[in-house]
Parts: structure tokens; C-alpha cells; sequence
């Protein structure tokens, strides 16, 4: 099997794995690198459990080989604070709305929810709704989670506006 | 510590966070961080992945398995198989419902999926590599897919395993695909009324086969040191004490050298309550390699093979007056209880507590008759989100209430309403046996239908019908109404066990000298927040703020013993074990108290944080002082220290209800029930902490939603699993979830020291028939009585055609 050295930047830090090509970034990232806050839920890319921001964009990190992440940026929960050790305002916005039961969507929603709000940084509710629809929650009926992001949303907003 | 600034009395109780209070979650500090430790975590040193050769035939005879290609894989270590169990005598496991299921198939295998063969490797990859290579030569075998022919004369032999053995857990046996018939309440009486009555409405009402799908998988890690011989299993276990009991009487390690660890639990919804092949295969792959080993189910794996629910046809016939005051209810339920009978039921209840099937009703004879069968499908039949076939028989009587309003042409709410045990008739006793704990059913009905404004819903309706017939819509609107009481708690030792384990449960309190406590419990949390709320009733209960409690489950090494967290039990049992542990705590610190005030016992009284001497609140000593004086005074006559353990058998069941009503629009051209308004109002008695009450109602009726609209795990007539995937089973988005509105009234429970029922399950019980009410109310006029679940878009747009809708 093919091997490969392959480089990438997760979460601020340079790193550098050899993985076989046919290995999935998700168990790179889980069972290489000890990054167990992406979670595996379904075998069909339909849960998003697993998401991670990759390049700007939100993946799945279940369909995608780790080959294909060489010279990427990765972002995932455990790199989701802030600088100064604070929770970024969507993990403090998820813990003050009760946006989550077992945590194990989690990880992946905050992560999703943190693109959709830098696409979009005020959107309606429709807008979140659809925007998390890549993300399944089994506990909440996603209600306190679209709340949660609402707020995350305009605390975000009064960041940007105080800078 | 007493010249402290005196606070108020509220901002005492304030400070605690207890009950009551919205207090948030200590567990999402982790989980928001990606700090939770799920099993699939776990990594230790030299561990191995385990994974299954699974059967691609729903009845087939193996001939042969060939592991020879396989075990040449690189990594590969081991190929486990039934021959290499059963010299151990562990290629069957006993279920916890008296009967024994595979481990990994011997002869036959019996439903799709089905566990045939274990590799273990090095990592998952290799695994899987393995599986691929192990050859399985099969001869096929006629299918059961239907529990309907699985008794016919001439129906295949299924278990041939126990084809000899007539006399089941449950009684004789009439088929060789029969497994128990049970029955409960008076036959002649009912039938009786049933012939006398002005009107009988009869219903086949199947709840199809559904499954919890929690987004966590199962799986396990198992440890077995070789040096001390005492095995350490991680796995996604809603009762460890049960499985290291069961893990003790089926291999000879003794209990004492077995620890079981629930880890975070990604969701269970009763999917983690069973005892698995998976498991036990790991456990033997971890003493033949003197490795840790590791499985892990897929999705797909766990849709097909561990742990579905329902699959009820339930034939209902209930009798009433012309003026619609129902006189007798009987039921017949054929259960489909799949190739094994691993029902998670209390032992003596087959059936679980579907005899709560009278409902909300004053019911005065009812009988019901319950015959379970095999067939060619997963074993299973768990409660998913509910008390034991809870859901199924609310769904019954919901459905059936219905049906009769629209026979006698009644308001749904009136008949109801003209219907219910009254609220002076609690303590009330059902015609099927249970004791019905408290209850006000027409208050909790009566501000449901205010608050949704109920006959303005029902005016629009009319109009909206009217405008459908003149041809203005395309659309017909729909109102459900469904009333419930669950049976929760199990249950009073006397008639509830667990593979003969009493259903009690535990809560051990050691208050720590500065005033901070540990709390641990015989339960596990799998996202109702346990950590948080039963902090709150120990903060209620002793006076010490629950941020200053820490509460511990899971370990059976560290807790005491309990039956673990399922059928909404945790608050009833092992919330009921926390608040008399706490009484326990408080009774010595009050003695404690006495000899520092150097009073009487009796001249003190508690007050929210402290004892105080009745009538000088001046002198007092609080919760915080005593715990110090615990450990340091010598007070004469006591033990020195400040703990305790309860063991709490609980009295009775307690019987949370609640009163929902949904609002669909139904589009007839394309079949899509679009969920304009859910109103739920929740009476769970003493509500600990609103805030995960209301999060566990907005995820059950998310389930809810998902059962009545579209889950289906069913079975094609070669016995392939047709929902096997989330590629056709369907977990709704945010999309498709609307936005519950919810409400509640508060009937304490009489014989639970808070008061406290239980929640996280009504929603899912109440929540499917006031649902699938909604889908049948849009139809009503047009002739419609009753057409089975899921009420997908396909099956939605065949009843709007039969009906002549479609145009």
C-alpha cells in the first residue's frame, strides 16, 4: 500500500504524518494525532459528527482521505477558544442555551456553525436551519442550538463592532 | 464563620442551585471543548480492533468458514468463530429476557447483519481487510419476515436450538416460532362488556420497527491483565453493575475482579441497555491475546444488529355508551420479538408495562393477551425513550379514543375530557393492575386547549375544509389530540427484576471536611445531565451549593450498586436514593449540630443551609461548619466522619402524564405533513431543573417526529433490512424539526421523597400518537379510521389517492 508524508497546520500547530492512502482523515486526526473531539457517527456522510474546518470550508472528515488534507488548514473543536484560553463565543453560547445533551454532535455542530457564521454573520432562523442541516442531533430537537448560534451570533457581532 | 454578612433567606436558597432552578450544565464545559471521553476515545497501550463477519442472509445454514485467507492479512491476529467459543461455552449469551442468544452464529444464522465471525487485528483497517477475506459458505433457508405467518403450520423451524424445549421463560409455548403468551385484566368481564355495549370500535394498529440510533454507536474496550487476572471493560453500558453481573455468571472470572465503565455516552435511548455479541467478543479476544481490544460498531451495523424497538401489531376493541362513555377495553399484541428474545423487560413482564394500555381513562374491565414470535429478523425490542411498550400502548389507546370519537362523531378533546380518571380518584387502580399515583387530567387538558385556543383551531379546520372542496387549496389541516400517563420508575423489588436483580437504585454522599461533597449514584448519564441535576436535589437537601458537589456514575469499582439509567428511572429511583442518602447525611449532622450549639436535638430546626435553634435563628450552624466539626470534634456517642449510602426500593411506579396537541398541514399532491404547532404541556410532578426538562421534551418529540414521519427499519421478503443505513433511515434535520412550544403543570408524586417522576420520556410517548392523530384528523371527514405508521411522504400521498384526493 501506498505510503504518504504528508503535512498539515491543525489548529495553529505544523504537523507532519505518514499515513497509508487509503486512510480517512477523521482517523488520522482521532487515532494518530489524539484529536478526539471529531466523532464518528455514520458511515455515509450524512451526520456530521465528524466536522472540521478545513481550508475555510466545513468538512467531513469521514469523507476524505488524509492524502487529500496534505498542505491544509485544519481547524477542530480543541482549536475553537479563544487566544487567551476563553471560549470562543459559540462554546460559551452552546453551554449558556443548553445547545447540547451527550456532547457528541457537539464538537461537530459548533464547528459547522462557526463557518456558517463567518459566511453569513447575521443569518435568520431559516438560514441556521438550513445551514446546520449537514449536522444530526439525536438529544436536543436542535432548538436550543439554533438559539445558541442566534447568540453566539450577535455576541460575535459586538465583538466586531468593539474592535 | 457566623459574624459572615447576613444574606437573605432567598439568597440562600439562590446560592444553592437547587431544585428548581435552571442551573446550567456542568458537563458542557468539556463537551463544548472537545473534551468528552466517549469509549471510542479510549486508546491504550497495544490495543487491538476487533470487528465482525456479519451474515448477508436473513436464514441460512452455514456449511462452512474459512479463515485461512483472512489470518494471511498482515495485522490480522485472530479469527474468532462459534467452535472457538463454545468449548468455553459462551457461543450463546442469556438475554434479559430468559432466553439465550448467539453470540457468534453455530449452525444457522438467523437475520441479516447476524454476528458470525470476530477478527481481531492490529488496527481497524487491517480488521476490516480480515472480514473481507473470511469465507462463509451458506445454504439459504425460507425467510419469516412476517410475524403474521410466523406461526403457520408449515412456517420454518427457526430456532432449532430450543426446538424441543416447549416450556419458555414465560410459560408453554404453542408454536415452535411462538416464544410466550401472556395476559392480564378480566377476559369474560370485558368480553362481556364488549357484547353489551352500544358501540365497539375495532382497530389493527401496528407500531412498526423502529430503532433509538443514538449518534454514538456501541462498542467496548476490554482489558483483561493478564498478571492480576482482573478485567477492566469500557463500553457504551446504560447499566454497568447489570453487565458485570452478567459478565461474572457467564464466563468464571469472579464479580470482584470485573470493573465495568460506562465512559460519556453519546445518547442511548435504551439502544445501550442490552448486553451484546460485540462485547463479549471482545472480552474473549482480550484473554486470548493479552491484549486490549477494542469494537466499535458502524452505523450500519447498529441499525441492522443491536437493539430495535416496537414492532407491535396490536388489535384494540373498545366498547362505549351512544354518549360515549367507554365501558370496556381488550387488546391483542403480536410481538415481533425478532430471531432472539432480548427484550430489556423486568423479568416478569414480557410484555413490559403494556398493561398501562387503559391510559388516562377510568376504564372499568379491560383485558389484554400478548403473544410473542420469532422471525428472521435483528433481536432487540428495546424501550426506545420510554418505559417498557409504554409508547405502544399509549399509541393504542391514543389511536383507539379517536377512532370511537369519530364513530359516536365526538370531539376528540370532549371524549377525552368526558373520560379521565378524575382527580379524586387518585390514588386510582386501573382495571389492569396498577396504582396510579397522582394525577389532574382535566386541568392539564383544559389549559392545553386554551393555550392553542383549541376551537379557534378547530373553526380555521372547518374553513379549511370548506375552501379544499371549493377547490381554493390543495392543502387539509389536521388537529391531534393525544392525552398520556407513563408508567415509569421501575420498579418496587417485589415484582421488578432484572435477570432476578431487583430494580432498586443507589446514591452513596461523603461530605468532605471543608464543605464540598462527592455524590455517586448506580446510574449513567447519557445526556440528561445527571452531573448537574442531582447535584441539585443533594443542594436542596444538606445546604451545600451544588457547584460544590461533584457526582460520580459509571464506575462500578467506585459506585454503588444500581440498575442503571433507562425507563425514565433515574429521578424516580436513584433520584429517591440521593434525597434519603441526603436525609441520612442531615439527620447526623443535626446531632452534630446539637452537641456544638450544646442543645437538644429537638430544639433544632433546619432552615435551607443550617440548623438553627427554634425560635434564635441567631444560633445556628450551617452545612459547611458541620461538615468541619465532622471531622475534627469528638462528639460523644458518634462516629466521626459525614457520609452515607441509600438503597432505595422504591413504592410504587410513579405515572408522569401530559396533555399535547399538534397542528399539520398535509399538502395531497405531494403527501408532505408539514408541523405547523406543537404545544406539549408536561406534568412530571417536582420539576428539578426546568431548563433539561424542557431540552429532553424538545428531543423526544424530535424523535417522536421522526418515528411517526418516516423511521421504518423493515425487512424485504429475502429477510435484507431496507432501513439499514441513514441513507434511508430517517434522523430528521433542523430543517424538518419545528418548534416546540411547551408547558407544564405540577402534581407532585405522593410517595417519592421530592416528588419527582420523571420526564425524558414522555414526549416520545405522548408526542407519536398526537402526531399520527394529526395525520388521521386531516383525513377524518373524508372517511379515514386508521392507516399504519410512518406517515412518510409516500405513504401520506397513497391515503390521500385511496381517498379520491389526488385529482
Amino acid at each position: 500500500m501506498q505510503k504518504l508524508d504528508i503535512k498539515m497546520n491543525i489548529n495553529g500547530a505544523d504537523v507532519e504524518v505518514n499515513v497509508d492512502s487509503r486512510t480517512l482523515l477523521i482517523h488520522i486526526l482521532r487515532e494518530e494525532l489524539n484529536i478526539t473531539g471529531p466523532h464518528i457517527g455514520c458511515d455515509t456522510t450524512h451526520c456530521g459528527a465528524c466536522t472540521v474546518d478545513l481550508d475555510g470550508k466545513s468538512v467531513k472528515a469521514c469523507t476524505i482521505f488524509a492524502g487529500q488534507a496534505n498542505g491544509t488548514t485544519i481547524k477542530t473543536i480543541e482549536g475553537m477558544a479563544n487566544a487567551d484560553g476563553t471560549l470562543h463565543a459559540l462554546q460559551a453560547a452552546f453551554k449558556d442555551n443548553h445547545g447540547l445533551q451527550c456532547g457528541f454532535c457537539t464538537p461537530g455542530m459548533i464547528v459547522r456553525a462557526y463557518r456558517l457564521l463567518k459566511e453569513n454573520p447575521n443569518p435568520t432562523e431559516t438560514e441556521i436551519r438550513y445551514g446546520i442541516s449537514g449536522n444530526l442531533c439525536r438529544c436536543t430537537g436542535y432548538q436550543n442550538i439554533v438559539k445558541s448560534i442566534q447568540v453566539a451570533a450577535t455576541e460575535l457581532s459586538q465583538q466586531e463592532a468593539a474592535e | 464563620m457566623n459574624e459572615q454578612a447576613p444574606i437573605s433567606r432567598d439568597e440562600r436558597v439562590k446560592k444553592l442551585e437547587g431544585l428548581g432552578s435552571s442551573r446550567k450544565r456542568v458537563e458542557d464545559v468539556r463537551f463544548t471543548q472537545g473534551a468528552g471521553n466517549y469509549v471510542d476515545d479510549i486508546k491504550l497501550d497495544g490495543m487491538l480492533f476487533g470487528d465482525f463477519v456479519r451474515s448477508p442472509y436473513g436464514h441460512a445454514r452455514i456449511k462452512s468458514i474459512n479463515t485461512e485467507a483472512a489470518l494471511a492479512v498482515p495485522g490480522v491476529l485472530a479469527v474468532i468463530t462459534a467452535a472457538d467459543l463454545k468449548p468455553l461455552n459462551l457461543h450463546y449469551m442469556p438475554t434479559l429476557a430468559g432466553d439465550v442468544q448467539a453470540v457468534l452464529a453455530e449452525e444457522k444464522v438467523l437475520f441479516q447483519g447476524q454476528e458470525v465471525a470476530f477478527v481481531v487485528a492490529t488496527d481497524r483497517y487491517a480488521a476490516a481487510d480480515g472480514v473481507e477475506l473470511v469465507e462463509v459458505d451458506y445454504d439459504e433457508l425460507p425467510v419469516i419476515n412476517d410475524a403474521f405467518k410466523a406461526m403457520d403450520d408449515d412456517a420454518p423451524v427457526l430456532r432449532e436450538d430450543i426446538q424441543d424445549k416447549m416450556e419458555g421463560a414465560h410459560g408453554t409455548r404453542k408454536h415452535h416460532n411462538h416464544i410466550f403468551n401472556w395476559q392480564e385484566g378480566d377476559k369474560e368481564g370485558t368480553e362481556k362488556a364488549l357484547a353489551e355495549a352500544d358501540v365497539v370500535v375495532e382497530e389493527m394498529i401496528t407500531y412498526h420497527r423502529v430503532h433509538p440510533c443514538p449518534l454514538e454507536t456501541c462498542g467496548s474496550v476490554a482489558s483483561m491483565d493478564p498478571i492480576t487476572g482482573k478485567l477492566t471493560v469500557w463500553g457504551t453500558f446504560q447499566a454497568p453493575h447489570v453487565v458485570r453481573t452478567v459478565a461474572a455468571l457467564i464466563t468464571d472470572i469472579p464479580e470482584h475482579k470485573i470493573r465495568i465503565i460506562s465512559p460519556d455516552i453519546g445518547g442511548g435511548f435504551g439502544n445501550k441497555v442490552g448486553v451484546y455479541p460485540g462485547y463479549i467478543c471482545s472480552i474473549v479476544a482480550s484473554i486470548v491475546t493479552g491484549k486490549p481490544v477494542k469494537w466499535v460498531e458502524d452505523r450500519i451495523e447498529n441499525l441492522m444488529a443491536t437493539a430495535f424497538a416496537r414492532d407491535y401489531h396490536m388489535t384494540g376493541k373498545l366498547s362505549a355508551t351512544k354518549d360515549g362513555k367507554i365501558t370496556g377495553l381488550s387488546a391483542h399484541v403480536l410481538a415481533d420479538h425478532g430471531a432472539f428474545d432480548a427484550c430489556a423487560d423486568p423479568t416478569k413482564f414480557p410484555a413490559g408495562f403494556f398493561h398501562i394500555v387503559t391510559g388516562s381513562y377510568d376504564i372499568p374491565v379491560a383485558h389484554v393477551s400478548v403473544d410473542g414470535v420469532y422471525t428472521n429478523k435483528a433481536p432487540g425490542g428495546v424501550a426506545y425513550r420510554c418505559s417498557f411498550r409504554v409508547t405502544e400502548a399509549a399509541y393504542l389507546i391514543e389511536r383507539m379514543i379517536d377512532i370511537l370519537a369519530r364513530k359516536l362523531d365526538m370531539d376528540p378533546a370532549e371524549i377525552r375530557m368526558k373520560n379521565f380518571i378524575k382527580k379524586e380518584q387518585f390514588p386510582y387502580n386501573s382495571a389492569l393492575g396498577w396504582e396510579y399515583d397522582s394525577g389532574d387530567y382535566h386541568t392539564a387538558l383544559e389549559q392545553a386547549l386554551k393555550a392553542v385556543n383549541y376551537d379557534d383551531l378547530r373553526a380555521e379546520q372547518t374553513e379549511n375544509r370548506a375552501a379544499f372542496e371549493r377547490g381554493e387549496t390543495r392543502s387539509l389541516m389536521g388537529i391531534g389530540v393525544a392525552f398520556f400517563t407513563e408508567i415509569v420508575g421501575a420498579g418496587p423489588v417485589k415484582n421488578c427484576d432484572i435477570l432476578g436483580l431487583g430494580m432498586f437504585d443507589s446514591c452513596e454522599i461523603r461530605i468532605h471536611p471543608t464543605g464540598s461533597a462527592t455524590v455517586r449514584l448506580g446510574t449513567i448519564s447519557q445526556g440528561q445531565g445527571h452531573a448537574t441535576t442531582f447535584a441539585q436535589i443533594v443542594a436542596s437537601e444538606i445546604g451545600i451549593p451544588a457547584e460544590a458537589i461533584t457526582l460520580e456514575e459509571g464506575d462500578t469499582d467506585t459506585a454503588p450498586y444500581g440498575l442503571g439509567t433507562y425507563g425514565s428511572r433515574s429521578t424516580p429511583v436513584a433520584g429517591a436514593a440521593t434525597a434519603m442518602a441526603a436525609r441520612k447525611i442531615r439527620a447526623k449532622a443535626q446531632m452534630i449540630a446539637a452537641y456544638m450549639l450544646e442543645v437538644h436535638e429537638g430544639d433544632l430546626e433546619w432552615d435551607i443551609d443550617r440548623f438553627q435553634v427554634k425560635g434564635n435563628p441567631e444560633l445556628h450552624k450551617t452545612m459547611v461548619e458541620i461538615a468541619f466539626a465532622a471531622y475534627s470534634l469528638a462528639v460523644p456517642g458518634l462516629e466521626p466522619g459525614l457520609e452515607a449510602v441509600s438503597y432505595y426500593d422504591p413504592p410504587n411506579m410513579t405515572y408522569p402524564f401530559g396533555a399535547y396537541i399538534s397542528v399539520v398541514d398535509i399538502d395531497v399532491d405531494t403527501g408532505v405533513a408539514d408541523v405547523r404547532k406543537f404545544y406539549a404541556l408536561d406534568d412530571c410532578g417536582t420539576r428539578i431543573n426546568p431548563m433539561v426538562i424542557e431540552g429532553q421534551i424538545h428531543g423526544g418529540l424530535t424523535e417522536a417526529l421522526a418515528i411517526v414521519m418516516g423511521q421504518d427499519i423493515s425487512y424485504d421478503k429475502h429477510g435484507n433490512i431496507t432501513g439499514g443505513s441513514l441513507m434511508d433511515f430517517f434522523l430528521p434535520t433542523a430543517v424538518e424539526t419545528p418548534t416546540w412550544e411547551t408547558d407544564f403543570t405540577v402534581t407532585p408524586s405522593p410517595h417519592h421523597p421530592i416528588g419527582a417522576k420523571g420526564v425524558g420520556e414522555s414526549p416520545n410517548v405522548g408526542g407519536v400518537p398526537a402526531l399520527s392523530n394529526a395525520v388521521h384528523d386531516a383525513f377524518a371527514h373524508k372517511g379515514l379510521t386508521h392507516t399504519q405508521m410512518p406517515h412518510d411522504h409516500w405513504r401520506v400521498w397513497k391515503t390521500a389517492q385511496s381517498l379520491g384526493l389526488t385529482g
